[in-house]
């Protein structure tokens, strides 16, 4: 078990180093120089290169990349070529919104999405089976900013029981921020979970066909017995992948979905910043996404080895 | 009066007949073996009496355990029949069991589902149920998972979960087919002795005939649905009633001869040779491991013998087959045909993979559905300098095909219109085509029933006669080894204990393990039949 | 042939035909403003209404109709251009340095989002539908290198693959010969599956600004317009909605009938 987790996070660690090399890389391609977009082209080339040292673009590349890499393993993002502000600062204050928003869009999708796949798995073929697989079918395919613009229309414009957009930050309580997560995490989730009810269904009918469920019958335990009883555990095993990896989409997607309630998270802050050329705080922003991607990709692969004895036995 | 009753069973799924007034019964501490080839509906008789027949299945008839009717109770009361009244052991042992619980959790399970009795005492019964089929709780504690087991201990936790409440009835279907002729042999005493100490009732159902006839106190045969033939095992088998019960014994017990050896010099010569392969790391920083598939083998095979190699599942056999085609290079040693190295410059040699070619088990796997006949065959005209073209070619698939006992116009044809037993030929034939010095069978009659089996020998014993072939049988399987090959080579962890004249080794086997793998195999009776 | 296929079929082909007509006919010029005309719901002259500049709605779904699949066909063929040889190799060397080099990759790419790769490609080169395509197709190369050497796998351990070694054909030749036309049922579901996810991308990244610019019309971009007017005209948000969700659901319901029809063990990854 220790052997398996540390192997996973030595690769857990090598993702991370290529990601920011490949994202360092990237916007080093970028053509123009940040400093003189910044003050104009009319700006004086002392008070350019000033600029260049107050923001640290007057080394070499390489030492560019190590001091990116350095301040961000203490927490130091670099200054933002906008505001003039710590970029750790605009992120932290943003990940409030984000992270919260994208966890509670996950929670969301399980719980909706666990029963509706064990429903239809144990009624296959049957009238309670058609119409979760109908529902799922037509919740693959709508796309979760255009279901959201709909319940504004809906839960916000006509019914008035939320906000149409904006947050109320968690100074003014818990559950009036949860209250403005809602429908954004609805949005998110939804769609989501039809995927994700869908992967259940699927995986704990090919677990209904192994062997060992006839074994269990054969010792006298009723279908649904067998189904909770030896079904579900195994079913998870591919269905944890499948968490781990919309995880990634809940994130990107709740970049898009700040747009349509207009929440003060990490996706406005990176269309402004994409918007100003603020390249630092993209760069940072992108990297902490891909940060939290693979982090959870590490803790699914934890979560397999707590389903799975067979990993945990390969010592 | 009788422990289970079957009366013109029939049965049929999605329409599709399955079964044809099947009738039979046991008494308790009787062992009652159904037996026949695939498609004879055995697996299904015993899923009916289980009553866990799949989808669409409508039985009709009247299946009896101690005179209640099972095929028509509510499914409620089945479920508490399930293990408790009748315990039901599966061939698969490596997927029968959930890999997720522990042994003793799936013990425990049949107990508690039953209510039969309160934790602990369900704790200490399982101990006890597994201490009796042979995994006691200091050796096996019941935190083990199966992946921690081997195919035989597994079958074992499964007999225990089956037997955990005792049932009047244990119904095991091909119970040991799945596991080598040792520990089948175990399992096989296992179940003698569980229905002996608890007077059950035992549903048998085997393809093997000489399992059958060493197990079985009544045999029933089954063909197409329909019992053929019925009756106590020692009448049965002095007085067979049906050709087709005759056709069965006398085809597994098939006896081909081979024309002798003509000119016997070395053909394949294997030395001293060694294959590694590494194991994941034990702890954190631990050296690797290293696993010795095969170990220091060495033998030769002559122009026009045929050598037969026998051993145990993972006893390196299949490793040794792949390096000697040159799928996989060895550590050391040496492989040469004619003379040549498998391998050279870590390449295979392709004057050396002209004059060999292989026939595999899997008649469904060996070939890519996709092709047609004609292509399939002469895929190995690829290794050739100059392959033969238009009228040559057709004329080779041609011969080819009537070697095997097809005609010609199958050329055309997809694989899918073949049976197991035509494709095997079509197999052969993809092998003899570039006419190579050796072939290998790699338990190329293994996934045959035993009719198809037997034709198949004689195609071999044919094709000897016309194609002077030299090979080397690798199979588990002793009985077909005795009758295919010249000699013989015995496998045991990596190592051959023991090769010689195969009559000589199976007559009077020197190495303690061939004495042990030729004890444990079960026997035919000598029926007193005339040998085909 | 399923009802999923034959819906899946005629829904798709609809969609299809709209953005194949739309070259030749639209009922109005896409482009063409008609303010007084503005905002108008849906009526006989305007099948779809008209938008806040008065243009016809129903020519621009036909045209951004054009948009959508272009994008997603093209970020699908590169998924599979790149994907199917990656994978093919990362089998035929299972084991080897380079599988490993390649499934790492793979591993990479997938923690970078699609909507994370257009925000680097934009922050960088700016917007446009070029980018939204490479930004989709980079994302599709792991998903068809990965679902091509799952199944590769189970072909190199079956006997024909052995035979075909015995035979002296190289892993190149095997993999053209054998494993490819194998695999080639899964890859075309899993394609349209793929296809379907590219319309949705190139929806999402026009919705927020960084897929086809303007004046090429596309369903995302006319979303984003739409709403802050979906209080008033609902309309403007509904129709490119539902064009979006027939599409989708269009080429879902056909990828999972071709599994059907083709081969119902193949497995599709989802996601």
């Amino acid at each position: 078990m220790l052997r398996y987790a540390l192997k996973r996070l030595i690769s857990l660690l090598i993702s991370l180093a290529v990601a920011s090399v490949v994202i360092f890389a990237v916007i080093e391609v970028a053509p123009g120089d940040p400093a003189s977009f910044m003050l104009g082209v009319n700006a004086q080339e002392d008070t350019l290169a000033a600029l260049r040292a107050e923001l640290g673009l007057d080394v070499s590349k390489a030492q560019r990349y190590f001091n990116w890499v350095g301040g961000m393993l203490v927490g130091d993002f670099g200054t933002s070529y906008t505001y003039r502000t710590p970029v750790s600062q605009m992120i932290t204050d943003r990940m409030w919104v984000s992270l919260p928003l994208a966890l509670y869009a996950l929670t969301l999708s399980t719980v909706i999405a666990f029963p509706a796949g064990i429903y239809a798995a144990a009624r296959r073929g049957k009238p309670g089976d058609l119409t979760v697989m109908g529902a799922t079918q037509l919740g693959i395919a709508v796309p979760n900013f255009w279901f959201a613009m709909m319940l504004v229309l809906i839960f916000a414009i006509n019914l008035r029981w939320f906000n149409a957009g904006g947050f109320a930050g968690w100074d003014k309580g818990f559950w009036t921020g949860v209250h403005s997560l809602t429908l954004p995490a609805i949005a998110l989730a939804l769609p989501q979970a039809a995927i994700l009810a869908r992967v259940m269904r699927s995986s704990l009918l090919d677990i209904l066909g192994e062997d060992f469920m006839r074994t269990a019958r054969a010792k006298g335990l009723s279908r649904r017995q067998a189904l909770w009883r030896h079904g579900v555990r195994n079913a998870l095993i591919p269905v944890l992948t499948i968490i781990g990896l919309q995880f990634s989409f809940l994130l990107a997607g709740s970049i898009i979905i700040e747009q349509v309630f207009y929440l003060p998270g990490l996706g406005r802050l990176v269309f402004q910043a994409i918007s100003a050329r603020d390249l630092i705080v993209v760069e940072s922003v992108v990297m902490l996404l891909v940060f939290a991607v693979i982090t959870v990709n590490f803790i699914v692969d934890l979560a397999y080895a707590a389903v799975d004895p067979r990993l945990r036995s390969r010592t | 009066m009788s422990l289970l009753q079957i009366e013109n069973l029939s049965l049929s799924i999605h329409g599709a007949e399955i079964l044809k007034q099947v009738s039979l019964s046991i008494t308790p501490g009787q062992i009652v073996a159904v037996t026949g080839e695939s498609g004879s509906g055995k697996s299904m008789t015993a899923l009916a009496v289980m009553q866990l027949l799949p989808n669409g299945a409508q039985a009709q008839g009247a299946v009896r355990l101690e005179g209640q009717d099972l095929l028509n109770r509510p499914e409620a009361e089945t479920c508490a029949l399930r293990g408790a009244s009748i315990g039901m052991v599966f061939q698969e042992p490596m997927t029968a069991l959930n890999p997720v619980k522990t042994i003793g959790d799936q013990v425990m399970e049949t107990i508690l589902i039953h209510k039969a009795l309160p934790l602990p005492q369900a704790r200490e019964r399982a101990q006890g149920v597994l201490t009796r089929v042979g995994l006691p709780p200091d050796r096996f504690p019941l935190s083990r998972y199966p992946h921690e087991l081997s195919g035989g201990q597994r079958q074992r936790v499964v007999i225990a979960m089956a037997i955990a409440l005792r049932p009047k009835l244990l119904i095991a279907d091909e119970p040991t087919t799945a596991l080598d002729v040792t520990t089948q042999a175990q399992i096989l005493d296992l179940l003698k002795g569980l229905v002996r100490e608890y007077g059950m009732g035992l549903l048998m159902i085997t393809h093997d005939l000489a399992v059958v006839a060493d197990m079985a106190d009544q045999i029933v045969v089954m063909r197409h649905g329909e019992v053929v033939e019925n009756g106590a095992t020692a009448h049965l088998l002095r007085n067979m009633q049906h050709p087709y019960t005759r056709m069965l014994f006398e085809a597994s017990g098939h006896q081909v001869s081979r024309p002798r050896a003509t000119d016997p010099r070395p053909l394949l010569e294997v030395t001293q040779v060694t294959r590694d392969y590494r194991l994941p790391r034990k702890g954190l920083f631990g050296t690797p491991g290293h696993h010795r598939a095969v170990d220091e083998v060495s033998f030769t095979l002559n122009k026009g013998e045929r050598l037969g190699l026998v051993g145990e599942s993972g006893c390196g056999k299949s490793t040794l087959t792949r390096a000697i085609i040159g799928l996989e290079e060895v550590q050391s040693g040496d492989i040469r045909l004619d003379g040549q190295p498998v391998f050279s410059d870590h390449r295979p040699n392709p004057v050396v993979r002209r004059k060999m070619q292989v026939v595999f088990q899997d008649p469904y796997g060996s070939f890519n559905p996709r092709h047609r006949v004609a292509r399939l065959i002469t895929e190995p005209f690829h290794l050739l300098e100059t392959p033969p073209t238009g009228s040559d070619r057709q004329d080779r698939i041609a011969e080819m095909l009537t070697a095997v006992g097809l005609g010609p116009d199958d050329a055309g044809k997809y694989i899918h219109e073949f049976s197991g037993g035509q494709r095997q030929r079509i197999a052969i034939a993809r092998a003899l085509i570039i006419r190579p010095e050796l072939i290998l069978f790699d338990e190329a009659v293994s996934a045959l029933d035993v009719s198809v089996r037997a034709q198949i020998l004689d195609l071999l014993a044919e094709l000897c006669e016309a194609y002077d072939l030299t090979y080397l049988f690798i199979s588990h399987d002793l009985s077909v080894v005795r009758t295919i090959t010249d000699r013989v080579m015995v496998m045991q962890a990596g190592r051959i204990v023991e090769q010689g004249e195969t009559e000589q080794v199976f007559t009077n086997p020197q190495h303690s393990y061939t004495q042990t793998l030729i004890e444990a195999a079960p026997v035919l009776p000598d029926i007193g039949m005339s040998v085909a | 042939m399923s009802r999923n296929l034959i819906l899946g079929a005629a829904l798709s082909s609809l969609v299809l035909l709209a953005a194949l007509v739309s070259f030749v006919w639209t009922p109005y010029d896409y482009a063409a403003l008609d303010i007084p005309n503005k905002l108008q719901p849906p009526n006989v002259r305007h099948w779809f209404g008209t938008d806040h500049f008065g243009r016809d709605m129903f020519s621009m779904i036909m045209v951004g109709a054009r948009t959508s699949i272009a994008v997603a066909l093209v970020a699908v063929g590169i998924g599979m251009a790149l994907g199917v040889p990656l994978g093919l190799t990362a089998a035929a060397r299972k084991g080897s340095w380079l599988d490993e080099v390649i499934m790492r990759g793979n591993d990479l790419v997938f923690a970078f989002p699609s909507l994370v790769i257009a925000i680097l490609i934009t922050a960088v080169f700016g917007a446009g539908a070029i980018n939204a395509i490479i930004a989709i197709g980079i994302f599709n190369i792991p998903v068809f290198a990965r679902i091509t050497r799952g199944a590769a796998l189970s072909l190199w351990e079956r006997e024909f693959i052995l035979a075909a070694r015995v035979s002296g054909k190289g892993a190149a030749r095997i993999s053209a010969e054998h494993i490819l036309p194998n695999v080639a049922n899964l890859l075309i579901v899993q394609g349209t599956i793929q296809f379907s996810l590219g319309i949705l991308a190139e929806a999402g990244l026009s919705y927020v600004g960084l897929g086809a610019q303007p004046p090429t019309p596309s369903w995302g971009r006319m979303l984003a317009d739409a709403q802050t007017m979906v209080s008033f005209a609902p309309h403007l948000a509904l129709i490119p909605g539902l064009a979006i969700i027939v599409t989708v659901l269009g080429l879902n319901l056909l990828g999972d009938g071709l599994r059907d029809w083709l081969d119902p063990r193949i497995r599709v990854a989802r996601a």
